[in-house]
C-alpha cells in the first residue's frame, strides 16, 4: 500500500531572516544587558545612597542632570528601554496579530508612540533649566543662588 | 536474580489510594448531552495502586467505565512517543508519571496538549507538528559516494549531538511553547530538536540547506526562550539549549 498523501497545513512563510531582523535581534540581547547596568546604577544612586527615596524632589532631580554624565546616562535609559520595549512589544504583535493589515497598524502605532516619546523625553533631558525664574528658592538646588537666578 | 526475589510479590504490600481524574473530553459527533465537538470535563472516581501511572488509570477507565474515552498510547513505556498530554497543567507522558506524584488526594486534570485540533477527547491532530518535522529534512544527507562499511564517527563527534538524538516526537515540547499556541506559522522547538540532531552530525552535509530553512521568519527566531519545552520534555532533552545552538551557528556561521 502506498503511504497516503499527507497535506501540508502548515503555510509556507518562506521568509527569510532580514539583516534588519537580525540587527534587532541582536540588539534586544546587548540593549537588555546595557539596560541592566544603567537601570541599577540610576536606582542604586536615586534609592540607596544619601537618604534613599526621602531625597528625590526637584532639587534632586536638577542637581543631578546638572552633571553631563548624569545627563547621558538619562538619555542612554530613555532611548534604550524605549527601542528594547518598542522591539519587543513588536515581537508580541507579531504573535498575536493575524492579518498583515493589523500588524502595520500596531506597529505603526508603536513606531510613532516610542518617537514621540523619545523625541519629548530627549528635549527635557537636554533643555532642562534647574533654576526657573520666580521659583521658591528653597525647592530649587542650592547653586541657583550663586548663579544669581 | 537474587534482586528479583527480593520484590515483595503480594499486592498488598502496594499501597491502594482512591484518585479522581478530571478529562477533558469532545465526541465531533456529540453524545446525549453534549453538542458536536464541544467539549466538556468528565470526572472519574477510581481505586489505584501507588504504582500505577496515569496510562493505567485511563486504561482502568476506558476498560471499566466508560468505552467512549479516546487516547492513544503504544509501547506504553515512554519510547513511542504517543500518549503526550496536559496532566495538571504540564505536559507529561501519561506512561512516565505516576499517580502518587501528583497529589491524588485533588482530582488529577486530564487535557489533550494545547495548540494542535482536537480530534477526540484526548486525541489531537498531529498532522502540523508532522509537517514542520518533515520540512527539516529529517534524515542523513551526506555528500559523495556510499562507504563500503558504516560512517565512522569518533565518540566526541557523536557526543555533539547526543542530546537530540533523544527525541521520540511526542509534541509535549512544541505543545508547551507559548509561541507555537498564538503563532500558528511557528516551526515549533522539536522541528529545531531534530534539525540540530542531523546540524551536528559529523556525517551529514545538508548543514546548510537546514539551516536555511530555519532562518525563515517562522523559524527559529522566532523561539522567545521561555524554556518550557526543555522543561516539558520527557526524555529530558535541553531544548531550549538545542535552539540556542542553532541560533549562534546562524549568527556566527560557524557549525
Ligand atoms: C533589566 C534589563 C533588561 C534585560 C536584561 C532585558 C532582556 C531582554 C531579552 C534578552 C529579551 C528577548 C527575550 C527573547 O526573545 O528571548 C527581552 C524581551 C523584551 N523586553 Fe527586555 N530586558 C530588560 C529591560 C526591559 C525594559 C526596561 C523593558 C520595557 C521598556 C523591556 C521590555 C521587553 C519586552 C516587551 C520584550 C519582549 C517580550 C517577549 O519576547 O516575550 N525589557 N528583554
Ligand atoms: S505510550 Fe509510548 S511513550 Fe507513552
Amino acid at each position: 500500500m502506498a503511504a497516503p498523501e499527507l497535506s501540508h497545513p502548515l503555510p509556507s512563510t518562506r521568509k527569510r531572516l532580514t539583516p534588519a531582523h537580525r540587527w534587532w535581534w541582536k540588539f534586544q540581547r546587548i540593549s537588555g544587558v546595557v539596560l541592566v547596568v544603567l537601570l541599577f546604577a540610576h536606582l542604586f544612586y536615586n534609592l540607596v545612597l544619601g537618604d534613599g527615596v526621602n531625597q528625590i524632589d526637584f532639587a534632586f532631580v536638577a542637581g543631578k542632570w546638572a552633571a553631563p554624565l548624569w545627563k547621558w546616562w538619562a538619555f542612554a535609559l530613555l532611548v534604550l528601554a524605549m527601542l528594547h520595549g518598542m522591539n519587543g512589544m513588536s515581537y508580541l504583535v507579531g504573535d498575536y496579530a493575524r492579518s498583515q493589515r493589523t500588524r502595520r497598524f500596531l506597529n505603526a502605532l508603536l513606531g510613532a508612540a516610542t518617537a514621540v516619546i523619545v523625541v519629548l523625553g530627549t528635549l527635557v533631558i537636554f533643555t532642562f533649566d534647574p533654576c526657573p525664574q520666580g521659583a521658591d528658592a528653597s525647592l530649587l538646588p542650592s547653586f541657583c543662588a550663586e548663579v544669581g537666578k | 536474580m537474587t534482586a528479583v526475589e527480593e520484590v515483595p510479590t503480594e499486592l498488598g504490600g502496594v499501597a491502594v489510594m482512591q484518585v479522581t481524574l478530571r478529562i477533558k473530553r469532545m465526541n465531533p459527533e456529540g453524545t446525549g448531552d453534549h453538542a458536536p465537538g464541544e467539549d466538556y470535563w468528565e470526572e472519574f472516581h477510581l481505586e489505584a495502586h501507588a504504582t500505577d501511572r496515569v496510562l493505567d488509570a485511563l486504561h482502568k477507565i476506558k476498560w471499566e467505565q466508560d468505552g467512549t474515552l479516546a487516547f492513544r498510547r503504544s509501547c506504553a513505556h515512554g519510547v513511542c512517543g504517543s500518549d503526550a498530554m496536559r496532566i495538571n497543567a504540564r505536559n507529561r507522558l501519561a506512561c512516565k508519571t505516576l499517580l502518587k506524584d501528583l497529589n491524588p488526594a485533588k482530582p488529577i486534570l486530564v487535557e489533550p496538549i494545547v495548540g494542535l485540533p482536537v480530534e477526540k477527547d484526548l486525541i489531537v491532530d498531529m498532522e502540523p507538528f508532522f509537517a514542520s518535522y518533515r520540512k527539516i529534512m529529517p534524515f542523513l544527507m551526506p555528500a559523495g559516494p556510499a562507504p563500503e562499511r558504516e560512517r565512522l564517527q569518533t565518540p566526541a563527534q557523536r557526543e555533539r549531538f547526543d542530546d537530540t538524538t533523544k527525541c521520540i516526537l511526542c509534541a509535549a515540547c512544541t505543545t508547551a511553547c507559548p509561541v507555537f499556541w498564538t503563532d500558528g506559522q511557528y516551526f515549533g522547538p522539536q522541528a529545531i530538536v531534530g534539525a540540530h540532531r542531523f546540524i551536528f552530525d559529523s556525517r551529514d552535509e545538508g548543514q546548510w540547506d537546514r539551516l536555511e530553512i530555519l532562518n525563515d521568519t517562522a523559524g527559529v527566531w522566532k523561539c522567545r526562550t521561555a524554556f518550557n519545552c526543555t522543561e516539558a520534555c520527557p526524555r529530558g532533552i535541553e531544548v531550549t539549549k538545542a535552539i540556542s545552538e542553532i541560533k549562534h551557528a546562524l549568527n556566527t556561521g560557524e557549525i
